[in-house]
């Protein structure tokens, strides 16, 4: 950690085993790690990240059935602290944040004025400070919105480069995680978080995932990342790719930033409505004052397609008489379903379970019908 | 790993000269980096293909590839089996998991297809 703070400002602490230059595409602490363990690698957000590590659908079905973990150290860590942290993030992110207890997660946006998204976003409040999860590649912008919005007594503190993030998930996740983990940490309910004291060091452990099943996510000092990969992998855990962290979250239904979402639509015609707290003011609070009784506009829905074919982001949803109606922003074959989903942003009156539509799929048109999301939800046990 | 009896294609295709006719499949190379083969595309029995024309697309978790005519011919069987296993041209990409079965005019035109040791080279060449 560094010295005395300033009372504003951004310090980015880098972990000093790195004492170089970046490498671009950026490493992640795991970089060696996955190429020995034979990750394909290629590269996602300016990070050299692997897609996969033998099948993607192996990956997806490891983790539905027993536990996988994938490397999220892509993913941009900040801690806000200061007298002001509180009311320098609620003015940034779409959530309420008055009501969040110490160890509770919550989902927000970060819109701008126009209410368009510039990020999606996990808030914690940990016991020390107010932790901000934000996307690869949205990780400049946000820093750079937060600095444009700053307030005096509150600092961040960009821990990315300093930590690794692994995300365990899966039924099977304690099995692993006791092996390593006080019995606390399986006490946790869904969103809440913990700070939990390894040899001299702090790990950050919540009980979040991008999966749609349950698991956690593990913020621990890079100088841990490769044991506590290999770690994981000893304790019968999968390792899985980003190809396998896509298909997962498609089939939970939860919106991947430059898909499903983009400053180009709002929180309201994502379905993220409970996300957006109106009853205080933030950055976009005027304009999606006015967004949230707009009923033109597309809005998100999830799509199961006929036969084995899968629309990609880009492809047409048509109506019965091949006008469009709508466009896909993700899709794939699902390894759960075995049949191919999408996710699309189609007008409102055809938004409705069990519409038909038609999809235009490289030059072919292929049925499908709009049903309601997740795709895929897990057993509570 | 690549018959040497087989011709290849630059973009990965194998051909497997029968008389008159062509058995066309994917190398397991090319086979290999797609993994989790989703769906294949092949074109109707009677279609003619022009060396270096579409032939069909394979469809993986992942991605879209378009599959390529290696040689030039009327399309004169198609390997069914595919649309209800695609995956078998993962398993067996030089036996059960052929493609299309094509009818040449005269001779093979195989000038510009390589040997499995000069395609074994072109692959060590692509990184992966």
């Amino acid at each position: 950690m560094a010295g005395p703070q300033p009372t504003i400002g951004y310090t980015n602490t880098m972990d000093e085993s790195q004492n170089r230059a970046p490498v671009r595409p950026l490493q992640t602490p795991l970089h060696a790690w996955h190429v020995a363990h034979k990750g394909r690698m290629v590269d996602f957000a300016g990070f050299s990240m692997p897609v996969q590590y033998t099948s993607i659908i192996s990956e997806h079905i490891a983790v539905r059935k027993s536990a996988g973990f994938f490397d999220v150290s892509h993913m941009g860590r900040l801690l806000i602290r200061g007298e002001a942290a509180m009311e320098w993030l609620d003015r940034i992110v779409t959530c309420r944040l008055s009501d969040l207890a110490v160890g509770q997660v919550r989902y927000g946006l970060v819109c701008n004025e126009q209410g368009g998204v510039i990020d999606d976003v996990l808030v914690t409040r940990w016991p020390d400070a107010w932790g901000l999860v934000v996307n690869a590649s949205n990780h400049e912008a946000v820093v750079a919105w937060m600095m444009a919005h700053s307030v005096a007594n509150a600092t961040m503190e960009d821990v990315t480069s300093s930590t690794v993030m692994l995300a365990l998930q899966g039924p099977d996740w304690w099995r692993i995680a006791q092996c390593f983990l006080p019995a606390s940490i399986r006490l946790l309910s869904y969103y809440r978080a913990a700070v939990v004291c390894k040899d001299g060091s702090e790990w950050r452990v919540s009980r979040t995932g991008y999966t749609g099943e349950d698991g956690i996510e593990i913020v621990a000092p890079a100088a841990v990342g490769e044991i506590l990969a290999s770690e994981l992998l000893q304790g019968g855990a999968t390792a899985c790719g980003l190809g396998a962290r896509d298909t997962l979250r498609l089939e939970a239904g939860m919106p991947l930033y430059g898909h499903e979402l983009d400053t180009q639509t709002n929180p309201f015609s994502a379905g993220l409505g409970r996300s957006v707290d109106l009853s205080k003011a933030f950055c976009g609070s005027t304009a999606l004052g006015e967004l949230r009784d707009d009923t033109h506009g597309a809005i998100r829905v999830g799509l199961v397609l006929d036969g084995r074919r899968a629309a990609r982001q880009g492809d047409q949803v048509l109506d019965g008489d091949g006008i469009q109606m709508g466009c896909v922003t993700s899709g794939t074959f699902s390894p759960t379903l075995e049949r191919p989903i999408a996710m699309a942003y189609i007008r409102r009156e055809l938004a409705v379970p069990g519409q038909v539509v038609s999809l235009l799929v490289r030059d072919a048109h292929v049925p499908g019908q709009v049903t309601g999301l997740p795709f895929y939800k897990r057993q509570t046990r | 790993m690549n018959p040497s009896e087989l011709r290849y294609a630059k973009t990965h295709e194998w051909v497997r000269a029968d008389g008159g006719e062509c058995v066309i499949g994917l190398t397991r190379f090319a086979v290999d980096q797609l993994t989790d083969v989703t769906y294949i595309q092949l074109p109707a029995v009677g279609k003619k293909v022009k060396a270096g024309d579409g032939l069909g697309e394979i469809e993986s978790v992942k991605a879209v590839s378009d599959i390529y005519a290696p040689v030039t011919g009327e399309v004169v069987a198609v390997n069914t089996e595919l649309s209800r296993d695609p995956g078998l041209v993962s398993r067996d990409p030089y036996g059960a998991g052929w493609l299309v079965r094509l009818r040449v005019e005269g001779a093979v035109e195989s000038g510009h297809l390589m040997d499995a040791r000069a395609y074994e080279a072109q692959v060590s060449e692509t990184p992966h």
